[in-house]
């Protein structure tokens, strides 16, 4: 009994040892990776960041006013004044649809057309008893 | 266990026999049992301290061991658990209150050399200054080749630059990388914003510290590495910061004025939505301070903030509501106002040395701005009150503004208050103080007598302040504000459908041969709108104004700062969302002549 014994630690020993090696080399693997990543991550939000500043550079209110004077021929922009505030009923609404009957919905004669999609995607049987 | 019986029976009963003691037997045995026990135990004991000590010594040298080794090595940033905004820790981002960035971070390079690396720094000293316009190439070629190892050349350089210099292709010269702080909006807000500049630079890093304004004031924050992901939100508007510094600009320019502040201020909230001071500087390429003469007149200096002047008539209002709030005098009480008035040695007059008097009412008094019935007035306050009235209002304090330059600004107040003292406050003379300090005070009363403090932080809730004076006083000096702009000193600045409420101060400022100069004033024109619900208080001043489109040139606040006021109203009020008050509009005088 007891040489079986010694023979099983040794060889669970053995798989202990080749276990560990191969997770250390996984380990660094994963951390090199990491450090990749990482650094990709920083010079990706260095580049955003550097997005960030040109697009608040471009659009600084200086430059904008200056855009608006050049093209004002074609743009016709100008500071928003008080006048411009308005109320809701100012505001022309489209003309109410009429419609034939006494205001009732008409009735659906004619198929409608829906493209695009089976019928059977449209309605899913609940034969099936299954969600795609 | 086999145990030894401590009563033999054979040994007992031979010694009965002998006519021994047979307890004898017993005792001895006894103390044998004992003995045996105790080295047994002692035994036992021993192993166990071997074991201990064993314990001890292996687990003291292991961290002993591990401390010699954190203390030996280099140290690394944690790989595995670096996460979100750490891994590029940089200076948290500063944007208005819509998101947009006033002040963000670049990756930029720094250019240094090392002279024995060089192997032709005669033409590397003048290939640099081709590239690089201040530097002089006989020193700069002195400096590679007088042995030194190590030598910075340049802070900071723009791409196209560190090109050029790679061109050079000399081994000696290197480049390390430094995060500068860009502010992409040019002068925009340069005095809120102040600047950054490098504090303890190395060859790969180097830290950036504010120098001024909200940089500086809240360094710690902006510089947090568990908040460098989080962007500090000001609560300015950069649209109507935009808007505020153009229009004060153009005002500044036809009034040939030498400077000019203004203050935007929601009254709820405390929140500084526009802070302007001209003339202004560019952040990015901060200037140094003036060595000689006046620092005031440096472009660094925050007129809103810094500037302590005497604020003149828009003080009136204060003195009015206080004895309103006292209850000694209600908007139609009359009092006297007969000018010129004589106190002691000296003399109280009117502006133009006009009279106003012999009664006026107290609505009047704050409407055609009257010095002697402000002067009566406050004399029915007293020193006492009136002392108290204005330190409850904040104007013996600095502001608590998030500003480096804030604290510093510490109003110039009268040490005794006689009666003299009392009468020239009461009109705003003799008693210094910053735009800023004022915008407080008038928010006060646009808040229904509540104070606010005044804050640049986004997020501000409706505040509780301490009040100071009644909700009706509030209501009644609001009115009277308003009257001024409707029919008394600040006509100019009536915005249709805005409802500007305001009060006009003209002061002059002291000269430096003592007593005023009479061509040199500040013109401040204190303004809430709507007058109906205010919500926002204008504070503009410009210094040195003059108007000259009359026959001879004017320097009162109605003609140069009011004007100003009323066309920044007039833009920034739609921009704030404010939905003008519709006015009947006029008969049209052909309609109603055909009806």
């Amino acid at each position: 009994m007891r040489p079986v014994f010694f023979v099983l630690s040794f060889l669970a020993v053995m798989g202990l040892a080749f276990w560990a090696y191969r997770e250390n080399y996984a380990t660094q693997a994963a951390l090199r990776e990491m450090g990749r990543l990482q650094d990709e991550i920083a010079g990706l939000r260095e580049a955003l960041a550097l997005q960030r500043a040109e697009w608040a550079y471009l659009n600084r209110p200086e430059r904008l006013r200056e855009l608006a004077t050049v093209n004002f021929d074609r743009l016709g922009l100008l500071p928003l004044e008080p006048t411009q505030f308005g109320a809701a009923a100012q505001i022309s609404y489209p003309a109410p649809m009429i419609l034939p009957g006494d205001g009732a919905f008409p009735a659906i004669t004619d198929p409608v057309e829906v493209t695009g999609q089976t019928a059977t995607e449209l309605a899913p049987s609940p034969v099936d008893g299954q969600f795609p | 266990m086999i145990r030894t019986p401590l009563r033999p029976l054979a040994r007992i009963l031979s010694a009965r026999q002998k006519g021994e003691n047979p307890d004898t037997i017993e005792r001895e045995n006894l103390r044998l049992r004992h003995e045996e026990i105790r080295d047994r135990g002692r035994a036992r004991a021993e192993v166990r301290l071997l074991f201990l000590s064993l314990g001890f010594l292996a687990a003291f040298s292991t961290i002993g061991a591990r401390m010699g080794l954190l203390a030996a090595t280099e140290p690394v940033e944690p790989r595995s658990a670096a996460a979100g905004a750490q891994i590029l820790a940089t200076r948290a981002d500063i944007t208005d209150r819509n998101g947009r960035i006033l002040a963000t971070n670049m990756q930029t390079y720094a250019l240094y050399a090392q002279p024995r690396d060089m192997v032709d720094p005669g033409r590397v000293a003048r290939e640099l200054a081709k590239i690089f316009p201040e530097i002089d190439p006989v020193a700069m070629e002195r400096r590679l080749t007088d042995g030194r190892t190590f030598l910075w050349i340049r802070r900071v350089m723009s791409p196209e630059q560190m090109q050029r210099v790679h061109e050079i292709g000399d081994p000696g010269l290197l480049f390390g990388p430094r995060e500068m702080r860009l502010y992409p909006n040019g002068q925009l807000a340069a005095h809120v914003l102040g600047g950054a500049s490098f504090g303890a630079e190395g060859v790969s890093s180097a830290e950036v510290i504010g120098t001024a304004g909200i940089e500086k004031a809240l360094d710690a924050r902006l510089r947090d590495p568990a908040q460098a992901g989080t962007p500090l939100e000001l609560s300015l508007d950069l649209t109507l910061q935009a808007a505020v510094e153009e229009i004060l600009g153009t005002g500044m320019t036809m009034l040939n004025a030498k400077g000019a502040a203004a203050i935007l201020m929601d009254v709820k909230t405390g929140e500084i939505l526009s802070l302007a001071s001209l003339p202004a500087f560019d952040p990015n390429d901060r200037p140094n301070p003036l060595v000689k003469g006046d620092p005031g007149d440096s472009p660094l200096f925050n007129r809103a903030v810094q500037g302590v002047y005497e604020l003149g008539s828009t003080f009136k209002i204060f003195t009015v509501a206080n004895a309103m709030n006292l209850g000694l005098v209600s908007p139609e009480t009359m009092v006297d106002a007969n000018a010129p008035r004589r106190w002691g040695k000296f003399t109280i007059k009117e502006f133009q040395n006009k009279n106003y008097g012999p009664l006026l009412s107290v609505e009047n008094v704050i409407v055609k701005s009257s010095n002697v019935g402000t002067a009566n007035i406050a004399l029915m306050v007293g020193a006492e009150r009136q002392a108290a009235f204005f330190q409850s209002l904040g104007f013996f304090d600095p502001t608590v503004i998030e500003l480096v330059e804030a604290p510093g600004a510490k109003p110039i107040v009268p040490k005794r208050w006689p009666d003299i003292t009392t009468i020239t406050t009461s009109y705003g003379h003799g008693i210094s103080a910053s735009p800023m300090h004022l915008a407080v005070a008038y928010a006060a009363i646009a808040n229904g007598g509540v104070k606010v403090t005044p804050t640049l932080l986004h997020g501000g809730v409706a505040q509780n302040g301490p009040r100071v004076m009644t909700a009706e006083t509030a209501a009644a000096s609001v009115r009277m504000l308003r009257g001024v702009v409707e029919h008394g000193t600040a006509t100019l600045g009536d915005v249709p459908g805005y409802q500007v409420a305001g009060k006009t101060g003209t002061a002059e400022k002291p000269s430096r041969t003592g007593g005023y100069d009479e061509d040199k004033v500040v013109n401040t024109f204190a303004s809430l709108f709507p007058a109906d619900d205010p919500k926002y208080v204008l504070v503009v001043t410009l210094d040195e104004p003059v108007e000259t489109s009359g026959s001879e040139p004017r320097r009162t606040a109605g003609w140069t700062a009011v004007p100003v006021a009323g066309e920044i109203i007039r833009r920034a009020a739609p921009l704030l969302g404010l939905r003008p008050v519709v006015e009947p509009p006029p008969v049209d005088g052909l309609t109603a002549v055909s009806n």
